[in-house]
């Protein structure tokens, strides 16, 4: 069933069971909506010279938005950013690829669940909107923004 | 108009929309709950697009061949169905735009360039409502930031009405113009109009009315509305996309001052100054959307053929059946009045924790399009302390089957990220 191509048992693992999620101390903070739809998310990023120590998060949204910032944690956090990078461009590749790609489990892990989304030219962007922030508070915390308190 | 049939051959009409025996690729035939949005085409209206361009396409207002003519005549025709449809005094009264966002806007810029005592300026006060479409929100809003007018609102009950109780200080001597939706595309409520006229009339006010929900579903009388603008899009009735109408009384059109400036609109033009063409006219600048308006009119003979009051009240009995149906239906909750009464056939609702992108994604896997998200009016999410909702609306090919297909759905929706 095609459906079942766009839900994944692991993406509705990482929706009703988030990984990470909860804001708490990052180094530079983003809001970024979906306004077609009124997803929301508010990510924090935490940098340890050039590691990436924390990825914290609070949102609202779809099934996929929400699995998909819960992967991202998984996937980014401990990483340097050079290869955190690397992960989010090949997610974005595959988020892109219009189901034309399965993505590289290597890289990419429990987030190759989302190959099917991509097939769904409207859902993509909720499955790229805790991906987009983080780019954004990342560039923002390298370029010295201010630190914010956890709330 | 005809008015006369009480009742719909639903089955009848649904033969005339091609669309609607579509079969999906999914293999499921097509539910089409998502009228708020767009409604569908039935081939009256399909067959007047193609005989237009077959046969007379041409400029309107220009030329003195026969296809000019003949377009200028079609055009103009369509006018005055539309101005028979409203009941509208003069044909001279509608204005062709091309959609509800565009003759609110027109509004909101003609009394921000108007003299005394249209003027909307620094000491003004604009009022709308917190149940309007973005496109009842953001003209005003930049109207209010470019001339420093204030712009106030009434809010709304739990039960998703108009909480009209301090309407006298809402409403005040300052108020300039006042605009809101007839029926709400999210909450489905229709607006006790009169309270709000009299209360406006009162301090000298302009009155705006959205009528996008209402003229495709109920009879829409212009006169007996007491309004001084109505708007609203063809495309939500039967028609095109492209062309919305500005209903406005013909002395305001008269004294206020055009928007677009451009060809059709003038009556003499030198390099230093123009002078311009009566309305409606002077608000219809450049070359019109011509296709969509004779499309407009096409849809209009339509809906005058089934009957207005016949429609409103297959509606009214279709909304009465989702409402009890929908309650049926655990952790569902309504986001608007929860009866038939004063209620429009658009119906919003949240559905336990799911989210609504969830619901419509597993819902058009069963060939049901609804419409997901805030729907164009975020602040009455954020009203209710909701993200976005699932909103079902019908329409006269609506049937009580294919509620029934909804409710199903749900149950799978549940199941499935139960």
């Amino acid at each position: 069933m095609k459906l079942d191509s766009m839900y994944q048992d692991i993406i509705l693992d990482h929706y009703k069971h988030p990984h990470g999620r909860g804001l708490r101390d990052g180094d530079a903070e983003v809001h970024h909506v979906n306004p077609t739809c009124g997803d929301e998310i508010t990510l924090r990023v935490k940098l340890d010279g050039n590691v990436l120590t924390d990825v914290s998060y609070e949102g609202q949204g779809c099934s996929i938005s929400q699995a998909s910032a819960s992967v991202l944690n998984d996937l980014l956090v401990g990483k340097e950013l050079g290869e955190a990078q690397q992960i989010q461009e090949a997610f974005l590749e595959l988020m892109q690829s219009k189901g034309q790609l399965e993505g590289d489990e290597e890289v990419l892990e429990d987030a190759i669940a989302f190959a099917g989304v991509s097939k769904y030219p409207a859902r993509v962007k909720c499955a790229l909107l805790s991906w987009m922030a983080w780019k954004d508070a990342t560039a923002q915390a390298l370029a010295g923004a201010p630190v914010k308190e956890s709330a | 108009m005809i008015h006369t049939s009480r009742t719909l051959d639903v089955d009848a009409i649904r033969k005339d929309f091609p669309v609607l025996s579509r079969i999906l690729p999914n293999g499921k035939p097509l539910i089409y709950l998502d009228n708020a949005a767009t409604s569908q085409k039935p081939k009256q209206v399909l067959d007047a697009l193609t005989a237009y361009y077959e046969l007379h396409n041409a400029n309107v207002h220009r030329g003195v061949h026969t296809l000019a003519e003949e377009a200028t005549a079609l055009y103009e025709g369509a006018r005055d169905a539309v101005a028979s449809f409203i009941n509208a005094p003069s044909r001279d009264e509608v204005v062709f735009t091309k959609n509800a966002s565009e003759s609110l806007n027109l509004v909101a810029n003609m009394l921000g360039w108007a003299d005394e005592p249209y003027k909307v300026d620094a000491d003004s006060e604009i009022v709308i409502t917190e149940m309007e479409h973005h496109s009842n929100i953001v003209p005003w809003q930049l109207l209010a930031q470019r001339t420093g007018a204030k712009l106030k609102w009434f809010g709304l009950t739990d039960d998703g009405r108009l909480d009209l109780s301090h309407i006298d200080e809402i409403i005040t001597e300052k108020t300039k113009v006042v605009s809101f939706v007839l029926v709400s595309n999210i909450l489905g409520t229709v607006n006790p109009v009169e309270a709000i006229v009299r209360r406006a009339q009162d301090v000298g006010a302009l009155v705006v009315i959205d009528a996008s929900q209402a003229a495709p579903h109920m009879v829409l009388d212009v006169q007996a509305l007491e309004a001084d603008f109505v708007a609203f899009t063809g495309h939500k009735m039967l028609a095109p996309t492209g062309i919305g109408v500005l209903w406005g009384r013909q002395e305001l059109l008269e004294d206020l001052p055009p928007f677009l400036g451009g060809g059709e609109m003038i009556e003499t033009v030198s390099m230093q100054s123009s002078t311009y063409a009566p309305a409606p006219h002077k608000f219809e600048a450049g070359t019109p959307p011509i296709a969509q308006a004779v499309g407009l009119g096409a849809a209009i003979e339509y809906l005058n053929g089934v009957g207005m009051d016949a429609i409103a009240a297959h509606e009214h009995a279709i909304t009465e059946y989702a409402l009890q149906r929908l309650q049926e239906v655990p952790d569902l909750r309504i986001i608007g009045p929860t009866t038939a009464e004063d209620r429009g056939a658009a119906i919003s609702f949240t559905l336990g924790d799911i989210h609504p992108h969830d619901v419509g994604q597993v819902l058009d896997e069963q060939g049901i399009a609804v419409r997901v998200g805030h729907h164009c009016a975020r602040p009455v999410c954020l009203r209710y302390g909701i993200p976005a909702t699932t909103r079902a609306s019908f329409y006269l090919y609506s049937t009580e089957a294919e509620v029934d297909a909804l409710i199903d759905g749900l149950h799978h929706v549940r199941a499935f990220f139960g």
